[in-house]
């Protein structure tokens, strides 16, 4: 079995602030990646800075924004769940876990990126992340694809103790930086425009970790 | 969107007196406000076409602007409203923004549903 990356998020962007880095390198490697979005982000805060964005314009925006971040770290392969935002955790599960199945046994992923449940701080990440894992859980224990889980909720390395994947992404920053700056509505609030150079710039100021290290927890399903 | 314009927006509100419309209402701090510190709650509540008719409806304040909506049977209100949108048929939209642009509230109303 080939190697196959498949990313399961629900937010547009969450396959670039989380993970960006470790995708790109992957993609750069000439690894297929598929991502599965679950939501187009329609009712996010951010609306660009200065706005530009609306409640009703924000999904197709998001969505635009989506795909040129795809095209920046080499996802090839999209897929949009359809779901809206803030509700996974109130939908029917079932039919999700189905649909996650269903792509697993397609793609055959060697590896599936998606949200530590209980420990990534939004209510959508920890719902999308359970029903991930549970999809996982329901194939045969040897074509299960090992699971890195991204957490980040301010307690988690005190229960879930210290990520054992903690990758070097220095090598890739400006494919991060350039996605980050795809999803423009939600990515300017975060990095002022800098008037002299009329680009955001990440790398000044206190996000630029970001740029340097992205940390996973190796998942095990029982 | 442009800075609310009380001239403006009242015959808006206006367009939509005694007819069942459709309503978006939502406020929210932010689903990372708890998790960055920015405040001890994370809050937030929408209502995504809701069905209301109202009788009266306002605008009121110099900037952040209120508008109350008195129905048969009830109130909606929304308070730090900052800036209007007219550019879609029979939609008007209404949002307050926090200094990075950030929405904080919205309302707004709809003669079809909103999209979901
Ligand atoms: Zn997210």
């Amino acid at each position: 079995m080939g190697q196959h990356i498949l990313v399961v998020f629900p937010h547009p962007d969450d396959e670039t602030f989380g993970c960006g880095g470790t995708l790109a390198l992957f993609a750069k490697s000439g690894i297929p990646i598929t991502y599965i979005c679950g939501t187009l982000g329609q009712m996010g805060r951010n609306m660009g800075n200065p706005f530009f964005a609306n409640r009703e314009t924000l999904s197709k925006i998001r969505e635009a924004e989506l795909e040129k971040a795809c095209k920046a770290i080499g996802i090839q392969h999209l897929i949009k769940l359809g779901l809206r935002d803030k509700t996974i955790e109130f939908e029917d599960p079932e039919p999700i876990v189905n649909r996650i199945e269903q792509i697993l046994r397609e793609v055959q992923p060697s590896l599936v990126l998606t949200h530590y449940p209980g420990y990534a701080v939004h209510p959508d990440h920890n719902a999308l992340g359970e029903l991930t894992i549970k999809a996982v859980s329901r194939l045969s224990t040897q074509d299960r694809p090992t699971i890195y889980a991204h957490a980040f909720a301010r307690n988690c390395q005190d229960v879930i103790g210290p990520p054992d994947i903690v990758n070097d992404i220095s090598a890739v920053a400006d494919v991060k930086c350039a996605a980050i700056l795809a999803h423009r509505s939600q990515s300017q609030v975060m990095f002022p425009r800098d008037n002299k150079t009329e680009v955001n710039e990440p790398t000044k100021n206190a996000y630029s970790h970001m740029l340097q290290r992205e940390s996973f927890w190796t998942y095990r399903c029982f | 969107m442009h800075p609310i314009d009380r001239s403006i927006v009242q015959p808006a509100l206006d367009r939509f007196l005694n007819r069942e419309v459709y309503l978006h209402l939502e406020t929210t701090n932010g689903a990372y406000a708890a998790h960055r510190q920015e405040s001890k709650m994370t809050v937030g509540a929408y209502i995504r076409n809701g069905r209301i008719s109202f009788i009266r409806g306002t605008i009121t304040g110099e900037g952040p602007y209120r508008v109350g909506l008195k129905m048969q049977d009830g109130w909606v209100y929304a308070e730090g409203l900052t800036d209007f949108d007219l550019g879609q048929e029979g939609k008007l939209l209404l949002a307050g923004h926090d200094e990075e642009g950030r929405l904080a509230v919205a309302l707004e109303l709809s003669m079809e549903p909103f999209e979901l």
